[in-house]
C-alpha cells in the first residue's frame, strides 16, 4: 500500500467533559478523494480544525507528507502543501477574482515583502491565477468583484484559491453546503473533473455528491469513526445504516 | 488615479501659492501646518484604510520623532545628516515595540492599545524635565543641513515640506500596490482568507505599523522644525484623535483623501477661531455633521462625481 499523504493518528479533543474528538485514526492516500461524512454533532468541524491548525489536538498526531504537523499554524500547514476550503465561503469580497487567486499565487511564489512594484502587474502571478480561474470555469469572470459572484461562482473561486498554492492535499469542507441543485451539479462536475490530479479530503453533507465521488468514505459519530471502506461497504454497513443513513438506507 | 485630480491640485496649489503673493510668515506658517499634518494624517491613512488599523496613538510616533530632534537639538546635534534618521528611526522603533503587542489585538482591543501607548509617551514626554517638561522645548534653531542654515528660509523650507508630502503619498501608494500591501489589503477585509493562502497578516501588518511609524517620525522631524518648539502636546491623545478625524474627514478609502481631511481642517480650524472666541463650540459639532453625511469622506465627494 502506498505511503498514506495525510494520517490521523489517535486524535482526541475534550471540552469539558464532552469528547469531540474521540481517537480519530484516519488515512488519506495520494490520489483519493477519501470523504468523511457524519451526522450534525458528530466532530467533523473540530476534526477540519485539527487537521488545518484552527484547534490543537489534546492528544495524538497528525502527520503531512511524512512530516508530523501537530504544532504547524494553518498559513504553515498550507504552506507545506495543505490547502483547504471554507463551510462558509472565504474570499476577499473587495478584489476582482483574479486579484483573490493572484494572493495566492503570490504566497506560493517568492516573498510577498516586495515593496515597490505594483501585484497588479505582475504577469507570471496574473497567468497564475487566469490557469486555476480556468480550471474552475471561472476564467470569463476575472475582472468581476469577488464580491458581485454568485454563491456557486464563489465556491468555484474559492476552489481556484486553493489550487493556486499548488496543494498536495485538497482538504474541502462542505463544499456544496448552501448550493441550489443547479449549482449542486455544476460543483459535482467541477470536483469529478478535479479528482483525477488531486488528492482530496472532502467533508460533505450531501450523500449522493460523496457516493458518486469518493473513493473511500469514513463515517464519524459522536468524534469516532466508526467505520472506514468504499462506497459499496459503507452503503451496506449495518452499524453506518443503523448510525446514520437510517433503517431504509440510502 | 484620473479621480485624483483634487488633491493634485492642491499640491500644485500649495507649490504655486509663495509665488502668488502667498509668501508671508503668516501663510507659510499655516501652509506647513497643513502639509505636516497632511504627512501624518497619509500614512496614517496607510493604516487604518490600506490595513484596517485603526490606532489611536499614531501622534505619539509623529512626537518621538518631534522630542528626537528636540533632545538632540539640546546636546548640540543639530546636523540633519545625523538628526533626521534619528527622528525617524525613533519613531520606527517606538512603533516596532508597541506594534509588536497592539497587533495581537484587534477592533476595539487595539484602539484602545495604541491609545494607551501614546498616553505612556505622553506621560513620558511630560516628565523630561531635562527638556522641559509639560512646558515643552524651545529649539535654539532649525536644523542644519549640511552645515548651511537651508530651513531657516521660509521657501526652501515651504518647498521641502511639499516634497515630503508628496513623497509620503507616493511611497504609501507604491506600498499599497505592491506585494506586501496586497496582503495587508486582504487581511483587512478578511484575515483568514490570508491565513489559508499560506502567509500570516501579523508580520505583515508590523512591518506596515513600522514604516506608518517611521512616515510619522519624517512628520515629527518637519514639526519641530516649523515651530521650533517641542512640547508633550504633539504626542497627546487629542491630537491622535485629530490625525484620525483628518483621515475619516478625507475618505478613509483613498489615501490623498488624508490631504483633503487636513486641508478642511487646518482652514476650518483657521477661519473658525478667527470668527469667535469659543469657535471648538462650532468646531465639534461641524467635524461630527461631516462624518455622518460625507460617507466616504471628501475624497468619496470627488470621486462619486466621476461616476
Amino acid at each position: 500500500m502506498a505511503e498514506p499523504l495525510l494520517r490521523l493518528d489517535g486524535l482526541r479533543k475534550h471540552y469539558g467533559g464532552l469528547a469531540v474528538t474521540d481517537g480519530v485514526s484516519l488515512e488519506v492516500l495520494p490520489g483519493e478523494i477519501h470523504a468523511v461524512i457524519g451526522p450534525n454533532g458528530a466532530g467533523k468541524t473540530t476534526l477540519i480544525h485539527e487537521i488545518t491548525g484552527i484547534v490543537a489536538p489534546d492528544e495524538g498526531r497528525v502527520v503531512f507528507a511524512g512530516q508530523d504537523v501537530t504544532r504547524f499554524s494553518l498559513p504553515r500547514r498550507v504552506r507545506a502543501g495543505l490547502a483547504r476550503t471554507f463551510q462558509i465561503t472565504s474570499v476577499v469580497a473587495g478584489f476582482t477574482a483574479r486579484a483573490n487567486v493572484a494572493l495566492a499565487a503570490q504566497a506560493r511564489s517568492g516573498s510577498s515583502f516586495r515593496f515597490f512594484r505594483p501585484a497588479a502587474s505582475e504577469r507570471r502571478l496574473n497567468d497564475a491565477a487566469m490557469q486555476a480561474l480556468a480550471e474552475v470555469g471561472l476564467a470569463d469572470r476575472a475582472d468581476t468583484p469577488a464580491g458581485a459572484l454568485s454563491h456557486g461562482e464563489k465556491r468555484a473561486l474559492e476552489l481556484a484559491i486553493a489550487l493556486a498554492t499548488e496543494p498536495r492535499l485538497l482538504l474541502l469542507d462542505e463544499p456544496l453546503a448552501g448550493a441550489g441543485p443547479e449549482e449542486t451539479e455544476r460543483l459535482i462536475a467541477l470536483l469529478t473533473r478535479l479528482k483525477s490530479a488531486y488528492t482530496i479530503l472532502l467533508v460533505e453533507h450531501d450523500m449522493q455528491a460523496v457516493f458518486a465521488l469518493a473513493d473511500r468514505i469514513s463515517v464519524l459519530v459522536y468524534g469516532r469513526v466508526i467505520a472506514t471502506g468504499t462506497v459499496a461497504e459503507i452503503r451496506g454497513n449495518p452499524e453506518v445504516r443503523a448510525a446514520y443513513l437510517g433503517e431504509d438506507g440510502a | 488615479m484620473r479621480e485624483a485630480w483634487l488633491p493634485l491640485a492642491v499640491l500644485i496649489a500649495l507649490g504655486a501659492a509663495p509665488l502668488l503673493g502667498f509668501g508671508g510668515s503668516y501663510e507659510t506658517t499655516l501652509m506647513a501646518r497643513t502639509m505636516i499634518l497632511g504627512m501624518a494624517a497619509v500614512s496614517l491613512s496607510f493604516l487604518v484604510g490600506g490595513a484596517g488599523l485603526a490606532s489611536l496613538g499614531h501622534a505619539a510616533s509623529v512626537g518621538v520623532g518631534a522630542y528626537a530632534v528636540a533632545i538632540l537639538d539640546a546636546h548640540g546635534v543639530t546636523e540633519a545628516a545625523r538628526v533626521l534618521p534619528v527622528a525617524v528611526g525613533a519613531a520606527a522603533v517606538f512603533s516596532l515595540a508597541t506594534g509588536a503587542i497592539a497587533i495581537r489585538t484587534s477592533g476595539v482591543h487595539f484602539i484602545m492599545i495604541t491609545l494607551a501607548f501614546g498616553q505612556m509617551a505622553f506621560f513620558t514626554a511630560s516628565s523630561l524635565a531635562a527638556y522641559g517638561g509639560d512646558d515643552g522645548y524651545t529649539l535654539y534653531s532649525r536644523t542644519e543641513v549640511l552645515g548651511t542654515r537651508l530651513l531657516e528660509d521660509r521657501l526652501a523650507f515651504h518647498y521641502i515640506c511639499l516634497g515630503a508630502l508628496a513623497l509620503t503619498w507616493a511611497v504609501c501608494a507604491m506600498l499599497l500596490a505592491s506585494r506586501f500591501g496586497r496582503v495587508l489589503r486582504a487581511a483587512r477585509e478578511n484575515a483568514q482568507r490570508v491565513e489559508a493562502v499560506g502567509l500570516a497578516p501579523y508580520s505583515f501588518r508590523l512591518v506596515g505599523y513600522v514604516l506608518a511609524g517611521a512616515m510619522g517620525g519624517l512628520a515629527g522631524f518637519l514639526l519641530a522644525n516649523a515651530t521650533e518648539f517641542v512640547s508633550p502636546a504633539s504626542l497627546s491623545w487629542q491630537r491622535s484623535g485629530e490625525l484620525l478625524f483628518m483621515v475619516i474627514l478625507g475618505g478613509a478609502g483613498r489615501l490623498w483623501g488624508a490631504i483633503l481631511g487636513a486641508l478642511a481642517f487646518v482652514l476650518l480650524e483657521t477661519w473658525l477661531a478667527q470668527q469667535m472666541q469659543h469657535w471648538k463650540l462650532v468646531f465639534g459639532p461641524l467635524l461630527v455633521l461631516a462624518v455622518i453625511f460625507l460617507r466616504g469622506g471628501l475624497s468619496g465627494l470627488v470621486a462619486r462625481r466621476h461616476g
